[in-house]
């Protein structure tokens, strides 16, 4: 009974770390809906380029890893960018279906370079992370780190739209898009540094994945359905609502996975996901209308 | 000018050179294909159906999931005939589509939303088909027990060892697909939810009683889907999680009726009939060595389609072509 407990405290806590990453996830997707009412189906498929990016600078081209990472994010910043200028802004008065659609699109575009560029092989950073012990239980050094980072990461995104001017207009044009044009701000210009943000926290992300995962040309797909669902469920755009929902859901997956097995962690959290849909349309915390 | 052949009559004229095209004495890999265009192209008109309503939903791979995996689970495991196993996924599709149906239309849950949740439905059939792996192979994939060890075809398992036979199940299972497409359209329930299409609320007002017509459509899409289901599994004789259910396959059924023209009756096999020999042309021309060439000109095609050409080939072919003669009706091809 007593080893029980630890196990279950150790998916708990790991629970909690896998949060962490679940919710910086969701709050890239978050930002762009909220603020140009888009999904962004590919954007999975953005994080996977970022790893591929990590592992090219870091093992082929033997950058330091601090470098790869910095980079990778810039790099994917300004994939982020060039997404919204090229596909997005051309569908963006058509039907909202389209421009999720469109996204669509372009995930299988990116996997298809991707497989194209990098080959199919699964490929490895080659960074052994220690394993922490603690008590009686083993977390990985890696999981813990991605959580700090993501959690700095996403206080330095709200710092960032709290407390400059460029972030209040983003805030500004996410409740009103009809209104801010009048006080002097430019939507294009807001949209395109949104989208900016949105691909910088996917290149954060994918410099943390790449210390926990192999890479190969189809991993968006393993973790891209989970951060929709944890987007909805905490309301679409709706960043705090995101936070939170990252956590519950990452739990019922940790849990759930101990539980039972794996997948059926995943299961449960699916099928969670869609309870809650019947119960609170608008995700658990409400979303933008 | 009156035309000198009718409408109705270039369409009977193709369809019986349609039906006699494997009687030509085509190879058995163009055979293939023409197998697949019917099969994808029924399945594409079976989500078009309520696709072209605004519902576009990213979960039918969950309805051909049930149908696959119901009849080879069935063969398999308890010896059901696919002929018993149809009825049973049949129903089960059914009370799918009404569990995930019926509090997403109450609940008004529509654009964005209604295809996340569908999408969690695709992703959820996947994962249970993987993690039933005892019983239903996981994601290898399973083959259903052949019934062909002494005979060329059974008909109690529906297995059929000759192309031809499954050529004319197919054009057959199209045709019922486009009929079911026509009595749909012709429907006083298409011009309701063309309402409901467009403004939910306003339609609710006069009268329509909006979630029970979306549920309808949605139950008619979700058996058609299910029943392609089955007819794929039974042809290929093998499935697998990731070609039959979650994201991967959901989103090729969306976007082949995207690129067909989900507005027309033949939009999605035109969509299922391009994609497919894209797909071809690009393994014969390029061969098998450059892995992920047809993914990317695939998804390529895709953005561009929707950026340039939203309606489709077919739409926007029609469109040209009627645009001079002023006919209203896109719909009566």
């Amino acid at each position: 009974m007593q080893i029980f407990d630890v196990f279950l405290l150790e998916a708990v806590v790991n629970g909690v770390l896998l949060g962490g990453i679940l919710a910086l996830l969701a709050l890239g997707l978050n930002l762009i809906f909220g603020v140009i009412d888009v999904v962004w189906i590919c954007y999975a498929e953005l994080i996977m380029i970022g790893m591929y990016a990590v592992y090219y600078l870091y093992v082929v081209y033997g950058w330091p890893l601090w470098l790869a990472c910095v980079c990778s994010i810039a790099f994917i910043a300004l994939l982020g960018a060039a997404l919204h200028q090229y596909v997005i802004r051309p569908v963006l008065r058509a039907e909202p279906i389209n421009q999720l659609l469109v996204t669509g699109g372009v995930l299988f575009l990116l996997q298809g370079v991707a497989t194209l560029v990098f080959g199919i092989e699964f490929k490895n950073l080659g960074v052994r992370m220690p394993t922490l012990e603690l008590g009686e239980m083993f977390l990985s050094v890696a999981r813990l780190i991605a959580f700090v980072v993501a959690l700095l990461g996403m206080i330095g995104v709200y710092l960032f739209l709290k407390r400059t001017y460029l972030g209040t207009a983003i805030r500004a044009i996410a409740q009103d898009r009809e209104i801010m044009p009048l006080m002097g701000v430019n939507p294009s210009r807001v949209f395109l540094f949104t989208s900016a943000l949105g691909g910088a926290l996917a290149g954060l992300a994918a410099c943390l994945l790449v210390l926990q995962y192999d890479i190969h040309p189809a991993i968006g797909l393993s973790f891209g359905p989970i951060t929709f669902l944890v987007c909805v469920l905490g309301g679409l755009g709706n960043m705090i609502g995101g936070f939170i929902a990252a956590f519950i859901f990452a739990q019922f997956i940790s849990v759930g996975g101990y539980l039972f097995h794996l997948e059926w962690g995943y299961v449960i959290a699916f099928v969670f996901f869609i309870a809650v849909m019947f119960w609170k349309p608008r995700g658990l915390f409400g979303g933008k209308s | 000018m009156r035309p000198w052949v009718s409408q109705v009559g270039l369409r009977w004229v193709g369809l019986a050179l349609l039906a006699a095209l494997p009687l030509t004495g085509m190879g058995n890999y163009p055979l293939h294909l023409a197998i697949m265009c019917l099969l994808w192209g029924f399945v594409y008109t079976a989500w078009a159906l309520m696709g072209r309503l605004g519902m576009v939903s990213l979960g039918h791979g969950a309805f051909l999931g049930i149908g696959a995996y119901g009849v080879v689970m069935g063969w398999n495991n308890f010896g059901l005939s696919p002929w018993i196993g149809l009825p049973i996924a049949l129903a089960l599709s059914a009370l799918v589509a009404c569990v995930i149906g019926w509090p997403c239309f109450r609940l008004k849950i529509v654009g964005h939303y209604f295809a996340l949740v569908t999408l969690a439905l695709s992703e959820v059939a996947r994962m249970i088909i993987v993690a039933l792996r005892d019983q239903t192979g996981g994601s290898l994939g399973v083959t259903p027990n052949t019934a062909l060890a002494d005979q060329t075809w059974s008909l109690s398992a529906l297995q059929f060892s000759s192309k031809l036979t499954w050529f004319y199940i197919m054009l057959a299972a199209w045709l019922a697909g486009l009929w079911v497409w026509t009595r749909v359209d012709r429907s006083m329930a298409r011009l309701a939810l063309e309402a409901i299409a467009h403004e939910e609320d306003a339609a609710a007002s006069i009268g329509i009683d909006v979630t029970r017509l979306k549920l309808g459509v949605t139950v008619i899409s979700a058996l058609m889907t299910c029943v392609g289901g089955v007819l794929y599994a039974q042809y290929q004789l093998y499935v697998n999680p990731e070609t039959v259910s979650g994201i991967g396959i959901s989103l090729q059924m969306v976007f082949g009726a995207i690129a067909g023209g989900m507005f027309v009756r033949l939009g999605p096999t035109v969509g299922a009939v391009f994609t497919l020999l894209l797909a071809e042309v690009l393994r014969l021309v390029l061969g098998h060595d450059i892995h992920g060439l047809d993914t990317t000109v695939y998804g390529l095609l895709l953005v561009l389609f929707i950026i340039f050409m939203p309606k489709g080939i077919l739409g926007a072919a029609l469109e040209a072509w009627q645009r001079p003669r002023a006919k209203p009706h896109l719909t009566s091809l």
